[in-house]
């Protein structure tokens, strides 16, 4: 049985299981919150499903993209969650879960603000019915995504789907994404030419 | 010793901080800094600070629970710095401490950092008690505030702050406009020697008779770090070299004095014959010798914790943490979240 937590979009918060599927699952659009939000969002999804944190086999999260801050609370949690139970993370790609259930080619779509987007792009799923991510994520205006395949638009990223989809990536050896946030943005700051003149 | 064995977390601004303490007994003070990521830009870039939290984090953890030799589930408490701060930085701790407070079962508390600050001094060596009331002069990168703490846990008051740049901040400015590196402080420690801190008379901010009124225990810092850059100009447009030493010596003492001059004010004012210096900016040697000088004169009993006790640090949240559960105050919600201008009245955030 897996935590699965989500802050790339919204707050998600799911407990599945390998054989039972999603046991319990808490969702929010909002794109602020995050931080409020995870706490009751934890407890509340533990104990819907009716498990216990020591239950628990590891802690799946979306590492992104998403929005710096947001992203973050989510990718703290998970961490935090994982060694307080001594158990794995299990970081994925967010974009994947989006495209996790889908066997057709697609291009996934998420808001990075600043009229920007993250997308991915998808060629048909593989014999396991697991994603195959061909291009991406990667940040672009939206007039520069591609649109030689189906846009999935998406305004949250399904954390259901996303620990059912650590889960099958566990079962057949695949490899998870890297253990780092990806943020696709650098800090926006710019190293200045030094102090300004106050005098005339 | 005995008491509440509480875990403390701080991400206010750029040191990741987790400290272990039971009761007032300290077994753990971790730090990991950002500040060598920042030292390019000359002050605390918010988002750079955020990301190296959330690397730093996790191993801090590990760190101070390895250090403490205690294990996550003989914990009582867990407690977290809420505010005030910078936002983005404080979520990173906040969704830390809610989720490893529902994995482990532990109550969580959420802690004012300020407050925090003088919760630090019941961690001394010498278990000196914390006598109240008491003035608290906070000074650091981030805050310059002037506090009444009549109770640590139930009764602070908020009597001053900075209306424009935090003490830290000037000496980070001003360091960079006299061509010396981030952070300030030390290198305008280390300038000032052998300077004349009399050598010129740099403004005290708000300590003119007609901000009194007002700004009695305000602090303006931004003003002094014109009238430096003003003069330093004025030397070079006339070809003149800068004399470094008494420029460094004389903005540093214009700043320390200052300080003091309104925290002894607040302690002859308000009756309270104690003052308690907290934040990095006590690490300057002078800030340090004028609050031994003033106070002493003046009969007012000074504490200064260790400085490791003084800048950013989990400890001092933890014992916060642990005054509060010794009180028998009930956890926090889980619904709290970062709030960047969290009032010193905020004690404990519900």
């Amino acid at each position: 049985m897996l935590l699965a937590i989500d802050t790339s979009a919204g707050t998600g918060v799911a407990v599945v299981d390998r054989d039972r599927g999603v046991l319990a699952e808490l969702s929010s659009p909002d794109t602020r919150g995050h931080a409020e939000l995870i706490g009751d969002y934890l407890r509340e999804a533990l104990e819907r499903a009716g498990v216990a944190p020591g239950e628990l086999s590891g802690v799946a999260v979306g590492m992104g993209p998403g929005p710096f801050t947001g992203l973050r609370v989510g990718i703290a949690a998970a961490r935090a969650f994982a060694l307080g139970i001594r158990r794995p993370v299990v970081p994925i790609v967010s974009h994947d879960a989006i495209a996790f259930g889908r066997t057709a080619p697609g291009i996934v779509v998420t808001d990075a603000r600043r009229r920007e987007v993250y997308w991915s792009r998808y060629g048909a799923a593989d014999e396991l019915g697991l994603p195959v991510r061909l291009e991406g994520p990667a940040l672009a205006k939206p007039d520069d995504v591609p649109t030689d395949a189906e846009l999935v638009d998406s305004p949250l990223v399904p954390v259901g789907a996303l620990g059912l989809l650590a889960e099958a990536l566990s079962a057949h050896g695949r490899p998870f994404a890297a253990d780092e946030p990806l943020y696709l943005r650098s800090p926006d700051v710019t190293l200045s030419a030094g102090p300004k003149r106050v005098t005339g | 010793m005995t008491g509440p064995l509480v875990l403390g977390i701080e991400t206010s601004c750029d040191e990741t901080g987790v400290g272990i303490v039971r009761g007032t007994e300290l077994l753990a003070n971790v730090i990991a800094s950002s500040m060598d990521e920042h030292a390019r830009y000359g002050g605390v870039v918010p988002e750079v600070a955020a990301r190296a939290h959330l690397e730093a984090l996790g191993p801090t953890l590990d760190e101070a629970l390895e250090r403490a030799g205690v294990r996550l589930d003989e914990l009582d408490a867990i407690a977290v710095t809420s505010g005030p701060g910078l936002a983005g930085a404080l979520m990173v701790g906040v969704g830390a401490a809610k989720a490893l407070s529902i994995a482990t079962g532990t109550p969580l508390y959420a802690v004012n950092h300020l407050v925090g600050h003088v919760g630090a001094d019941v961690l001394r060596d010498d278990r000196g008690e914390l006598e109240l009331p008491t003035i608290a002069l906070l000074v650091s990168g981030g805050h310059t505030s002037l506090l009444l703490v009549r109770d640590l846990i139930s009764d602070v008051e908020l009597l001053g702050e900075t209306i424009d740049d935090a003490a830290g901040e000037a000496f980070d400015k001003v360091a960079r406009l006299l061509g010396l590196p981030y952070p300030g402080g030390p290198q305008i420690d280390r300038a000032a020697e052998g300077g004349d801190p009399r050598a010129i008379r740099f403004p005290r901010g708000l300590t003119a008779a007609k901000d009194l009124d007002r700004h009695r225990y305000d602090f303006s810092f931004s003003g002094l770090k014109t009238a430096v850059a003003r003069w330093v100009e004025q030397k070079r447009d006339a070809g003149e070299d800068v004399p470094l030493a008494d420029v460094a010596a004389s903005f540093r003492e214009a700043v320390a004095d200052v300080l003091l001059s309104k925290a002894l004010a607040a302690c002859r004012d308000l009756g309270v014959p104690r003052l308690l210096l907290g934040g990095g900016v006590v690490a300057n040697a002078r800030v340090r010798e004028l609050a031994q000088q003033r106070t002493a004169a003046e009969g007012i009993a000074l504490r200064i914790p260790p400085l490791s006790l003084c800048t950013d640090n989990g400890a001092m949240i933890a014992a916060l943490g642990a005054q509060l559960v010794e009180a028998g105050r009930a956890p926090s919600g889980l619904g709290f979240g970062a709030d960047s201008t969290l009032p010193v009245t905020s004690i404990q955030a519900a």
